[in-house]
């Protein structure tokens, strides 16, 4: 099967070929394609290429405006600056306790939802399916969710940050649905005729051939949790719990923590220093994502077929 | 190899029909419950009980008299909201901004993947599909200090360029016409990438043999994507579109936020920046509910509207 569509395919592409070089629209429509990847590649990379190549250049050379796509005047003086920010340390360690903590309730509540709606036996399925799918629809907004959180004495605690989100219903669906068509109901009746209960079977069997879907399920999670600042800014009180991206957030749309200088001279040159520094608090912000994006990238594509072929 | 498995769950089906009641299966099921369990318990809290919550709309509502204890008021704080004169400018910004995104949105993607899908390159094809791709990773933080860095008078790029040539130095954030579209353009460029992946599917699902029977017929390459390509994407488009339109009143918060400033505020306060102000900033906490609430209906409704066209006009549709 897999043979015969190679085949197939490589006849195809012999004779687009062909047709491809005798008409001159198809010449010309093929130059249209390339113009639009080649701006979609460059309209991307630009302003990537800038930040990157203003954060090691020298803050005067930034504040005169002669960065464009190379560092100009190399330095790493931004850089150093951060590593020694206390805010910034605290920031990522809280972050990093969130996304893991975070994740592993997520995982857990996923499974043991997405479980029993993939056995077509279990009684409550359809009720469960329903109860579940209606939050897809309606949500109680923002204002009485903040009471909920607040009656429930989460302000200010690091449940705040990961029980309100502890399970997507979407992903819930999806991670059943993987289950069901991966997973044979035959196994779950051998297993159960040897006395394999529930749980048992769930943690020798199911895991393990769930892996691929619970991988990319933990990093769809991993990076909301990383990326998010609103339930941090909702939730949230003392700096000493506060998540990178609140920390990110003051220092690059509020313009925090720069101090007042007295003297003018010095007061420019700090004033030069903090335009450096918020294009090197973009690239560590990012570093993360950065340096996991080429491992996590067919995952994430995976997750988005299952979730758009499945759902 | 199917109807056997069917055939052995019916089986199965009908013994325990026959021998078992209910009440025994719910017994021998026990710990499927038991594993369900906690996360009913999680919907029923965290998402129905904001549901129960919405009352407070109603409500005379204080932290001190809790949510029972509260006076009923009724429709007061609709009305009140109805009446303000920020009420015009809130909804026109909201439906404004989220049309706007639509479109932008909804467009970009698609042509990206057509181009895609049409480039014999692999190499290119998943250099320019990696490269795209990856703004969806950023945070909103981030990315609007992207924006802000990029267009900043003070050694932005946009601003070198424009310098470079002999310009005058702009202040884009600061100009309200210009709001929306770095808030739209950028939406665009951090997720044409992510939009694409679900196209490209759709397109290589397509049949080889249409492609090749209409070689051989002599289509040609613009005719193939208008005749093959565009209808063999267009039920996953018209999902995405009516899943999209029934968000029209959902503009990223957390993105239009943090782009406000005193400048650009008469463009940017959408219903969702308001709702969090008054309720959350200034503790009025029935009104806000209520601005959200009034938002959500909205935004049901042009669902079902939404549903109710596509499943006039094509054979798509939500239900």
């Amino acid at each position: 099967m897999a043979v015969n569509e190679n085949i197939i395919r490589s006849i195809n592409v012999k004779r687009r070929t062909v047709n491809y070089y005798t008409s001159i629209s198809d010449k010309l429509y093929m130059l249209l394609v390339n113009i639009i990847l080649w701006s979609a590649l460059i309209v991307v990379l630009i302003p990537i290429i800038f930040i990157l190549a203003s954060s090691f250049s020298s803050a005067e050379a930034i504040a005169a405006g002669r960065v464009f796509l190379w560092p100009v005047e190399f330095n790493t003086r931004g850089y150093q600056l951060i590593f020694k920010t206390s805010a910034i340390k605290f920031g990522f360690r809280n972050s990093v306790l969130y996304t893991g903590l975070g994740t592993i309730i997520n995982i857990i509540m996923t499974m043991l939802a997405a479980y029993p709606l993939s056995r077509k036996d279990f009684q409550g399925r359809s009720f469960v399916t329903v109860l579940f799918s209606i939050t897809m629809f309606f949500s109680g907004g923002m204002i009485p969710t903040y009471l909920l959180i607040r009656s429930l004495g989460m302000i200010d605690t690091v449940w705040a940050m990961v029980i309100p989100n502890a399970m997507a219903v979407w992903n819930v669906i999806i991670t059943r649905t993987y289950i069901q068509s991966n997973i044979p109901h035959e196994l779950y009746e051998c297993a159960s005729l040897e006395g394999c209960g529930d749980f048992y079977y769930v943690i020798r069997i199911v895991v393990p051939l769930a892996k691929p879907i619970i991988a990319v399920m933990a990093l769809l999670y991993a990076v909301g949790h990383w990326n998010s600042y609103f339930n941090a800014m909702l939730y949230l009180r003392s700096e000493k719990l506060f998540p990178l991206q609140i920390i990110l957030r003051d220092i690059l749309i509020y313009n925090m923590g720069l101090g007042s200088p007295q003297d003018v001279e010095r007061q420019m040159e700090r004033l030069y220093f903090s335009y450096l520094l918020k294009y090197s608090t973009i690239i560590v912000g990012s570093l993360p994502m950065m340096i996991l994006y080429p491992f996590v990238q067919k995952y994430f594509i995976r997750g988005i077929m299952i979730g758009a072929l499945k759902g | 190899m199917e109807s056997g498995i069917n055939y052995t769950q019916n089986t199965l089906k009908t013994i325990t029909r026959k021998k078992t009641s209910p009440w025994l299966v719910f017994l021998r099921q026990w710990q499927l419950y038991a594993m369900i369990l906690l996360p009913v318990v999680y919907i029923l809290i965290f998402a129905y009980g904001p549901m129960f919550g919405i009352v407070v709309a109603f409500k005379d509502f204080s932290i001190r008299r809790g949510i029972l204890g509260s006076e009923w008021i009724g429709f007061k704080y609709f009305e009140q909201f109805l009446s303000t004169p920020h009420f015009y400018n809130l909804l026109r910004n909201t439906v404004v901004l989220s049309l706007y995104s639509l479109v932008a949105g909804f467009i970009m993607p698609i042509i990206l993947a057509l181009a895609l899908n049409e480039t014999k390159n692999i190499l290119f094809k998943k250099t320019v599909q990696m490269v795209t791709f990856f703004p969806y990773f950023i945070s909103t933080v981030v990315m609007v200090g992207i924006i802000l860095q990029f267009l900043n008078s003070n050694g932005g790029f946009v601003n070198n360029v424009i310098k470079l040539l002999g310009g005058e130095t702009i202040n884009f954030m600061g100009i309200p016409s210009m709001w929306r579209h770095i808030y739209v353009w950028s939406g665009v460029w951090q997720g044409m990438g992510y939009g694409a992946v679900i196209y490209i599917a759709a397109l290589s699902g397509v049949d080889p043999e249409i492609i090749e029977s209409s070689i051989i017929d002599g289509v040609s390459r613009p005719q193939r994507v208008w005749y093959i390509d565009i209808p063999s994407i267009l039920p996953t488009v018209t999902i995405l579109l009516i899943l999209s339109i029934g968000n029209i009143m959902n503009v990223g918060f957390e993105k239009v936020y943090l782009m406000q400033n005193n400048l650009n505020l008469d463009v940017s306060e959408v219903i969702s920046t308001y709702v969090y102000k008054r309720g959350l900033v200034n503790y009025q906490y029935s009104y806000s509910t209520a601005v959200g609430l009034f938002n959500s209906v909205v935004n049901f409704i042009l669902l079902i509207i939404a549903n109710a066209v596509a499943r006039r006009v094509g054979e798509s549709s939500l239900w």
